[in-house]
């Protein structure tokens, strides 16, 4: 069963009256097709036209969705004979991230990702997503590796952020992201990044540093939570909608200042509506994108990474 | 009359003296904003800045810090005049940026140039934090990266004074990319055998330092500054506890690992020397 959001009851109110209007039809026996064919025809139009246009705020509430799929669905789907590692070899094993080896239309690659929780046991031990230093730590040594070996490293970045709290601050949370943020610009092997559900802030972007930075269609990606924004602009939380109009956080916003490379598209309604269909279409993009990256030499990947990340920027010059 | 009126209580007109106020005239005393000691504001210029009763490390902007590092003040100012284009047209940022630049005289939160310290020639890059918070929107990001390859391209040391509030949050994706390019830009100047030292003065925090500030070959400090990545308020929601009054200040991250030392303000200059003179170029062994 999917849960619904605000935005879409008067859909599901439509729809229950249709079903409402079938099963009164069989009690009955009275005959209530031509109706019915009336209101599944503005059930689809109303559809489409609701996901058709969806404002930065209702693709927030769709990036979040707690059905969303998540990283290790991801990998689950995409690829094949996926070990998964742990550990960043100084202090712990933080689960809001995940990596390991797995095999992409048949060869080697490394794969990493933010890892939400699927439930509320899940998501306690995972930190919601939020990693602390040890999982930046992580994803940082099996890039390494995956430059050692010469393999092609994807990331899937889904996070509120990195983790606030006094434990991430003392080991090191600016130090950690710091770090992944220079070394990902020194590997001579492609990088593909996918925002698959929020990107937001440092914690974000420590896995975002790839040649190729791809956005699913719904998916945000922002310097701050526009609840965050909302609460420091504002003093005001609840504009958090306000925020996500104005910081534009949108795939097509990011495609348009060429922030990212290419927008991957959603079922109608959003990933949470169909895994494998949703899967195959982010197999697609990768795939597609691989293919272009295999063809650099290792000094090309890096120079191409340098100059997509330097280029971006907004100024002028005083008069 | 009456007897009792006598000993009413009598009601004097008050007649305005000519005698002058003793109020402090603007400017020449100064009160520490951490222990309250009161001092006359030239002392306190000559201090650097610093507090001589509890030590505090007043803020400095751009200007006065590279007064004090420098031997003559910047040689060439890099991109003095570049500023925000507001390229999200974010609501109130444009006549937020107009505010600050009158405020601060400066057209963005960095200063960056070509200077000598101790006669050894430097690139160096200063964050101001009167303007705008010190955040980090394009043009700070454009500044730090410039100077970061300029010193590659001229084979100089460079040296980067931070403090900032952290991400200009009306510039939101652009704000954030700026990590990731400046920090790109040190992994070629570094990869190449640059030199970096990175003083984190207060406060430094968010994007700024989780990104050039904590690159540095060398970590340095000052007493008391604050330095860390998310703010008290936030993390003191997530966990529901308080946080000691120490937490975030230069010298718990020097306890933690995160900084090479913590210099007084008086030692910095001198500190920056000797660092830049183990780094020089070897004269040959027999002078």
């Amino acid at each position: 069963m999917m849960s619904e959001l605000p935005f879409e009851k008067p859909l599901s109110d439509l729809k229950k009256k249709i079903t409402e209007l079938k099963s009164l039809s069989n009690e009955k026996g009275i005959d209530f097709s031509e109706e019915i064919a009336i209101l599944e025809q503005r059930c689809k139009q109303l559809e489409n036209e609701m996901y058709q246009e969806l404002s930065p705020a209702q693709k927030m509430q769709l990036a979040r969705h707690h059905q969303r799929p998540t990283s290790l669905d991801f990998i689950q789907h995409i690829f094949t004979d996926f070990i998964e590692l742990h550990g960043d070899r100084l202090f712990a094993d933080d689960l809001a991230i995940v990596g390991g080896l797995a095999k992409f239309n048949g060869k080697p690659v490394t794969v990493i990702g933010h890892q939400r929780g699927k439930d509320t046991r899940d998501n306690i031990a995972r930190f919601f997503g939020s990693p602390h230093p040890e999982g930046f730590r992580k994803a940082l040594r099996l890039m390494q590796q995956a430059n050692k070996f010469n393999r092609p490293i994807i990331t899937f970045i889904d996070t509120k952020g990195a983790y606030p709290g006094d434990t991430a601050e003392e080991r090191g949370q600016s130090e950690a992201i710091a770090r992944n943020l220079r070394e990902m610009a020194t590997f001579g092997v492609p990088i593909i990044c996918v925002v698959i559900g929020e990107g937001g802030s440092g914690g974000a972007l420590a896995l975002g540093v790839g040649n190729r930075v791809l956005m699913l269609e719904n998916a945000i990606y922002s310097v701050i939570s526009p609840n965050g924004a909302a609460s420091i602009l504002w003093k005001d939380a609840s504009r958090a909608d306000e925020a996500a109009e104005a910081m534009k956080i949108t795939a097509n916003d990011l495609l348009s200042f060429e922030i990212i490379e290419d927008i991957i598209p959603e079922p109608q309604g959003g990933a949470h509506r169909d895994y494998t269909e949703q899967s195959a279409l982010v197999a697609e993009a990768i795939a597609k994108h691989l293919a272009e990256l295999e063809k650099m030499s290792p000094t090309e990947l890096i120079e191409d990474r340098y100059l997509k990340f330097r280029k971006i920027g907004q100024f002028r010059m005083a008069e | 009359m009456q007897i009792k009126d006598l000993f009413s209580k009598k009601k004097y007109a008050t007649i305005p003296t000519e005698r002058p106020k003793r109020e402090i005239p603007e400017g020449l005393m100064n009160k520490c904003p951490k222990c309250g000691n009161i001092q006359y504001s030239k002392e306190l210029e000559k201090n650097l800045k610093v507090c001589s009763s509890c030590n505090y490390h007043g803020r400095l902007n751009a200007r006065e810090r590279i007064a004090m590092i420098l031997d003559d003040g910047i040689i060439q100012e890099f991109d003095e005049k570049m500023e925000s284009v507001d390229p999200l047209n974010f609501p109130g940022y444009a006549s937020k940026l107009e505010q600050q630049k009158a405020k601060s005289n400066l057209y963005d939160s960095v200063v960056s140039g070509e200077g000598k310290i101790g006669g050894f020639p430097v690139v160096i890059a200063v964050m101001s934090f009167d303007f705008f918070s010190g955040s980090m929107g394009s043009v700070a990001g454009e500044k730090i990266t410039r100077a970061i390859e300029l010193a590659h391209l001229k084979q100089l040391p460079l040296i980067i004074f931070s403090t900032s509030g952290g991400a200009r949050m009306q510039e939101s994706i652009y704000s954030l990319m700026q990590m990731a390019k400046t920090s790109a830009a040190l992994a070629k100047f570094q990869g190449n055998g640059g030199l970096y030292i990175s003083v984190l003065t207060d406060p430094t925090t968010g994007g700024v330092t989780a990104s050039f500030a904590s690159l540095g070959d060398y970590n340095l400090a000052e007493p008391g500054a604050l330095i860390g990545f998310a703010g008290r308020i936030v993390i003191e929601q997530t966990i529901r506890q308080k946080l000691p009054d120490n937490f975030q200040t230069a010298e718990f991250n020097l306890q933690h690992g995160q900084l090479d030392k913590v210099v007084h303000r008086k030692e910095l200059r001198t500190t920056i020397i000797k660092l830049l003179d183990m780094h020089a170029p070897s004269k040959g062994g027999n002078e």
